[in-house]
């Protein structure tokens, strides 16, 4: 336990040292700002225009029309970020030849892996708590319901946490970051895109291919529904890669060098 | 008390053998030259021994603790200096070496003085508080050292510690690995032999994966004195002194070396064990010849360590 705090620190202060944090919370802000800025602005015309119709009224409301689709939308935006986030992790300490040194030290691997999933679950909180403006403004001029917003933010980080441990796993099988970046990226649009083939296929494996599809789990949660399978979808998919990040990091006993 | 224990351990990195069947045992207190020439096993050896990867076959054992079984237990005991070390850049010395400290499992309340400690036995004060990145290569192979005695483990491991490093810095890097010796076990690992006779009370000589000779520094050189050699500085014709000089028994051979003030210089090489100084004077002086020099020249280690090697690969 002390290993991974020792460990976490180092990497949070490698994080705010190098300019990586502050460059990718300014980016995110920068962009979910004006997400929420469209968005709004797209839904008070709207409002202005069909508002007077009771029909309309009924359709009108800030969790389908403002707060569903900046949520979908900032998905997409961690697809693009999360792996300049991860790609650092272990690549460049394999490049810069330190992990020899840290693993020489009495740590587990699972120690040194568990202290940089954190500390890179850390910067999407931050990520996430630096788009407080938007609950602000949504409680201070219209009514919301808090729970299903929640929701979304309960959504989005599970949904980050996956793209992080897969971008642990890409961190831990190379040595340059631009590769693990571009694994982590491919990775993540191929299964981002992978429910596309479903009509393509037989039945059997439609169902499949849409399951595994990794923004489909997204969706209840942005509607600010909770099923167990999507949660479930998210914590295996992470588990499933932050073992296989574990096995990159082992294998140096059977590959040696 | 065997410190270190490595028994018959073999190591293949795919089809080719990093290291075939070695055994040695380092006591407790005892500073051991790893001696080889670039590339014979040295590395892979003491990864094995600092558990980043098991050997394919054998056992080591640290402090009583087998690598494969209890490699927690191993690190524990040992500081570690990798060769051509590289260290987190955006971090400064103090804040790398408290890191250190805490993933050793010095407890909270020690880590200070233990990295003061350090520090003070490296001589880093002067950069304490610069980054890491900044450092000259000197000053980070001190912070390797520092880092490697932080948490005072019972072994160090240093492996080649001064490469890379100007000679005024070397001569500071090896009197730092003197004075670290004492109560510690210490592993070090070079190809430069003064170092390694200077400083190593016993030498392991490794080449290609194998042990080649396992005693101290005198007993290496001992063994190889055996066929002696004389240097001689002589004025006078050249081949009138080679001739009288090769007609002594008990020479094996002379060759002409190079013109000195005083003149030409002569190596001559003995028949094993012979004692014939004062026949060569004499035979010197007695053909009117001006004899101005004349001294036994010792088997040095680097000789040795070429004879060993060469030997081992004309097998």
């Amino acid at each position: 336990m002390r290993n991974i705090w020792a460990i976490y620190k180092k990497e949070m202060r490698s994080y705010f040292i190098s300019p990586i944090a502050y460059v990718i919370l300014f980016i995110f802000s920068l962009i979910s700002g004006y997400f929420f800025f469209t968005i709004v602005g797209t839904y008070s015309l709207m409002s202005s225009q069909y508002g007077q119709l009771p029909y309309y009224q009924e359709l009108l409301n800030i969790e389908e029309f403002v707060v569903s689709p900046l949520f979908s939308n900032l998905g997409v935006v961690m697809l693009f970020l999360i792996p300049m986030l991860t790609m650092r992790l272990i690549a460049e300490e394999k490049g810069m030849g330190t992990l020899k040194l840290l693993l020489s030290h009495p740590v587990r691997d699972v120690e040194v892996l568990g202290a940089k999933y954190l500390a890179a679950l850390s910067m999407l909180a931050a990520m996430l708590l630096l788009t407080f403006p938007v609950p602000l403004f949504l409680f201070a001029y219209g009514k919301p319901e808090l729970a299903p917003l929640l929701c979304n933010y309960l959504g989005i980080f599970l949904m980050g946490g996956s793209f992080i441990a897969l971008g642990l796993f890409a961190s831990a099988i190379t040595e340059r970051q631009v590769i693990a970046s571009v694994l982590t990226f491919g990775a993540l649009i191929l299964f981002w895109v992978i429910n596309w083939a479903q009509n393509l296929t037989e039945m059997n494996m439609g169902i499949i291919f849409e399951d595994l599809s990794i923004f489909t789990h997204f969706e209840n949660f942005t509607k600010g529904i909770i099923i167990t399978h999507d949660v479930v979808y998210y914590v295996v998919f992470s588990g499933f890669f932050l073992f296989l990040a574990y096995t990159a990091l082992q294998s140096r006993s059977w590959r040696s060098k | 008390m065997d410190m270190i224990e490595v028994h018959n351990v073999t190591k293949y990195y795919g089809p080719v053998a990093a290291l075939k069947d070695i055994s040695f045992s380092v006591k407790k207190g005892e500073v051991l030259g790893f001696l080889g020439p670039n590339g014979a096993g040295k590395t892979t050896t003491m990864s094995i021994l600092t558990c980043l990867f098991p050997p394919t076959k054998g056992t080591a054992k640290v402090g009583g603790y087998d690598v494969l079984e209890e490699p927690i237990k191993v690190k524990e005991h040992i500081g570690y200096m990798p060769e051509n070390i590289s260290l987190y850049t955006d971090m400064i010395v103090t804040r790398y070496l408290s890191f250190v400290a805490e993933i050793k499992g010095v407890p909270s309340k020690r880590i200070r003085g233990d990295v003061d400690k350090a520090i003070a036995a490296t001589e880093l004060e002067n950069v304490a508080h610069r980054g890491i990145g900044k450092l000259s290569r000197g000053y980070l192979q001190r912070v390797g050292i520092a880092q490697a005695l932080v948490g005072d483990p019972p072994v160090l491991i240093l492996d080649e510690p001064t490469i890379g490093l100007d000679p005024m810095q070397i001569i500071a890097i090896r009197k730092l690995i003197e004075s670290l010796a004492g109560e510690r076990t210490v592993i070090l690992c070079s190809h430069i032999l003064p170092e390694v006779s200077q400083v190593c009370e016993r030498v392991i000589i490794i080449n290609r994966g194998e042990l080649v000779a396992v005693d101290s520094p005198n007993n290496l050189q001992k063994r190889l004195t055996t066929t002696g050699r004389l240097r001689a500085v002589v004025s006078g014709a050249r081949d009138k002194v080679e001739k009288a000089v090769s007609g002594i028994s008990g020479v094996k051979g002379v060759t002409v070396g190079g013109e000195t003030p005083v003149g030409m210089t002569y190596d001559i090489t003995l028949e094993p064990q012979a004692e014939i100084r004062a026949e060569v004077a004499r035979a010197i002086v007695g053909g009117g010849f001006d004899l101005m020099e004349l001294r036994s020249v010792d088997v040095s280690l680097e000789e040795i360590f070429i004879n060993l090697v060469t030997e081992e690969t004309e097998v």
